[in-house]
């Protein structure tokens, strides 16, 4: 690498996450990396582009370290801005559309995010929230928008006239080191605010390799993308297909299962990565016999258990395709996968620690249990986290010390087990967080929601078993005297508030709530 | 993909079908801006549903409008805005 007297050298020396993309734009410039709302882009398109828009950053005042939202769903320009934002040694928070104004505000608040880049698709909720967040200072938006309704707005740039004459040959200068934060993932908390999980380039590349060991990734795998950007898994279905110089088909999102089959023959995909109700959905669709799906060599199923029935469905579904549970939390991506082969050998199992990663079992005090013996999962490894933003006291609840000085380690707050061949065993959670359609919703952020709508006196709020959800959310309510709520009422003041899947499915009205003797709501007597 | 025959209904018959459609997304869903809820707007892009409120719609249609939704046919082309919906229900009715 040449460089200027004085200015630092090498600095490439040790990889970062975006030399996924720049070495494979190097090494394949000519594949078709990404495939997506009907474009074909090469890998070469989208370094050259995600230059552009890193260079527009940094000219807008984006720095080193500056926390950048992406609030969009699974497009062609969520992929330029998160390769951008790391570019231009920033930090990337990708934000599911389906989240509120309220709650985006909180967002942009909470990490004190400096850039927001979005689609004119979200205007209403952009707006309104961007209007709150006083340490923006630039709001780029693809599409073409109505000047009058972002009128104020800090920094607003069009995507296309942001990155107008802006050098596609190379972006700015690395400043980062491979120890810092790469991306910001947020996830509910039990205590219902949520908690912005930081994760450094190195946390992200270790994560990455260590899975598309295990996934045995090639550079000819056509890896599905159906799982929202804004989700840890989805996300890593880009970072590691860029990683191999595979090609990511990227879909909107999986309303649709017939157009996503089609795509999968279409596009010969061989990796198939998804949930339950994924899974479920495909399992109840009549016509599935009907597409030709030989070409997929493997599935994978995380975010909640694969029941036997799923399992016996996907190896009828794809008869190729090897299996693959697997479970994890954000906060180190991915705990442990079960090797395909062993499937049938440890029913009920999520399997071995991931590679270069490593897990025990404690007890309330933090000692470390024998096999079979249930208690706290612990990680230890690369891929662990580097705290939530801005929370330090739920951190130290997370994060404790490790084997060697200055380390932590996770303390997972699963309830597990590890048998005598170090297989793991998921028991349950230790907080009484939900899990909808994949999503982890806190019953806390519900409750809070129901609490905020008029006529509403008390709210619990529990997961009850869903055949295509997991679990279902299930509000139990009191009114005030003279109420006329009811439950549709009720699931429409909470769609104003809360992402979809948080919205309770059922709604029953009680007279009162069951108490502990100490006055807590007694949630086991709900279920 | 299998868009449904399109047979045009009477006029009368289409805005009944797309009033009581729309009626049911404001009913059912989060719609920030009932006015931006045009009849070619994509319900998708505008956020009004996802993959849980497609099934609720299709729980509509079998419901209210009798018609049998195939697997097939839950493509964009059929469900993806109050005018496709109609125009898709309508030439089901008709076949």
């Amino acid at each position: 690498m040449t460089s200027a007297a004085g200015t630092p050298r090498f600095t490439d020396a040790v990889p970062q996450l975006h030399d996924y993309l720049i070495h494979s734009a190097r090494r394949l410039g000519n594949k078709v990396a990404l495939v997506c709302g009907g474009e074909r882009l090469t890998y070469r398109d989208l370094d050259l582009r995600s230059n552009a828009l890193a260079n527009a950053l940094v000219r807008r005042d984006i720095r080193r370290g500056d926390r950048v939202l992406i609030y969009s769903d699974n497009t062609v320009e969520s992929v330029v801005a998160f390769w951008s934002v790391l570019k231009a040694n920033a930090v990337a928070s990708v934000i599911s559309p389906l989240t509120r104004p309220g709650k985006l505000a909180h967002l942009l608040n909470d990490c004190q995010a400096a850039g927001l880049i979005t689609d004119v698709r979200h205007t209403a909720a952009f707006a309104e929230a961007a209007a709150r967040a006083p340490h923006l200072r630039t709001v780029v938006v693809s599409g073409s928008v109505d000047r009058e309704l972002v009128r104020g707005l800090p920094g607003f740039v069009g995507w296309n006239e942001a990155v107008a004459g802006e050098p596609t040959d190379g972006g700015p200068a690395r400043l980062n080191l491979d120890i810092d934060l790469a991306a910001i993932i947020y996830t509910s908390g039990s205590t219902g605010d949520p908690k912005g999980i930081m994760l450094t380039h190195r946390n992200m590349l270790t994560a990455a390799a260590s899975i598309t060991a295990y996934l045995e990734n090639v550079e000819d795998d056509v890896i599905l993308g159906v799982l929202p950007l804004s989700f840890d898994y989805g996300l890593y279905q880009m970072i590691m297909a860029f990683r191999v110089g595979a090609r990511l088909v990227l879909e909107r999102s999986f309303v649709y299962p017939a157009q996503v089959l089609h795509t999968m023959v279409a596009e010969r995909v061989t990796g198939f990565p998804g949930v339950p109700t994924v899974f479920a959905t495909l399992a109840e669709m009549k016509t599935l016999a009907g597409y030709d799906l030989s070409s997929v060599r493997y599935v994978t199923n995380t975010a909640a258990a694969l029941a036997p029935k799923h399992i016996a469905f996907l190896r009828t579904a794809f008869p190729s395709a090897r299996i693959y549970a697997m479970y994890g939390l954000t906060e180190c991506k991915r705990c442990t996968y079960l090797p395909p082969e062993d499937i049938e050998r440890k029913p009920g199992s999520v399997g071995i620690a991931i590679p270069n990663t490593e897990i025990w079992i404690v007890d309330e005090d933090g000692r470390r249990l024998e096999a079979n013996r249930v208690g706290q999962l612990v990680v230890r490894g690369a891929t662990v986290m580097r705290g939530y933003w801005g929370k330090p006291e739920a951190t130290a609840r997370r994060l404790r010390p490790g084997l060697l000085p200055g380390e932590t380690v996770l303390y997972t707050g699963d309830s597990c087990r590890l048998d005598d061949d170090g297989y793991l065993y998921f028991a349950g959670r230790m907080d009484d967080v939900i899990k909808s359609r994949g999503e982890k919703v806190a019953p806390r952020e519900v409750e809070d929601a129901l609490l905020a709508v008029p006529g509403v006196k008390e709210a619990a709020v529990i997961g009850v078993p869903d055949e295509i959800l997991g679990e279902a959310v299930k509000a139990y309510i009191v009114c005030e005297a003279g109420s006329t709520l009811t439950e549709k009422r009720i699931q429409l003041e909470c769609q104003r508030q809360l992402e979809s899947f948080m919205v309770p499915k059922y709604v029953v009205f009680v007279a009162e709530l069951p108490r502990t003797s100490s006055g807590k709501v007694a949630k086991k007597e709900l279920l | 993909m299998t868009p449904a025959h399109h047979v045009a209904p009477t006029q009368q018959e289409d805005t009944l079908l797309k009033d009581r459609l729309r009626q049911f997304i404001l009913a059912n869903f989060w719609v920030p801006d009932a006015q931006a809820i045009k009849d070619g707007t994509s319900l998708l892009d505008s956020g009004v549903i996802d993959s849980t409120g497609i099934l609720e719609i299709i729980a509509f249609l079998e419901s209210e409008c009798g018609v049998t939704v195939l697997d097939e046919e839950i493509v964009p082309d059929n469900l993806d805005s109050v005018q496709r919906i109609a125009a898709y229900v309508a030439g089901k009715l008709k076949r």
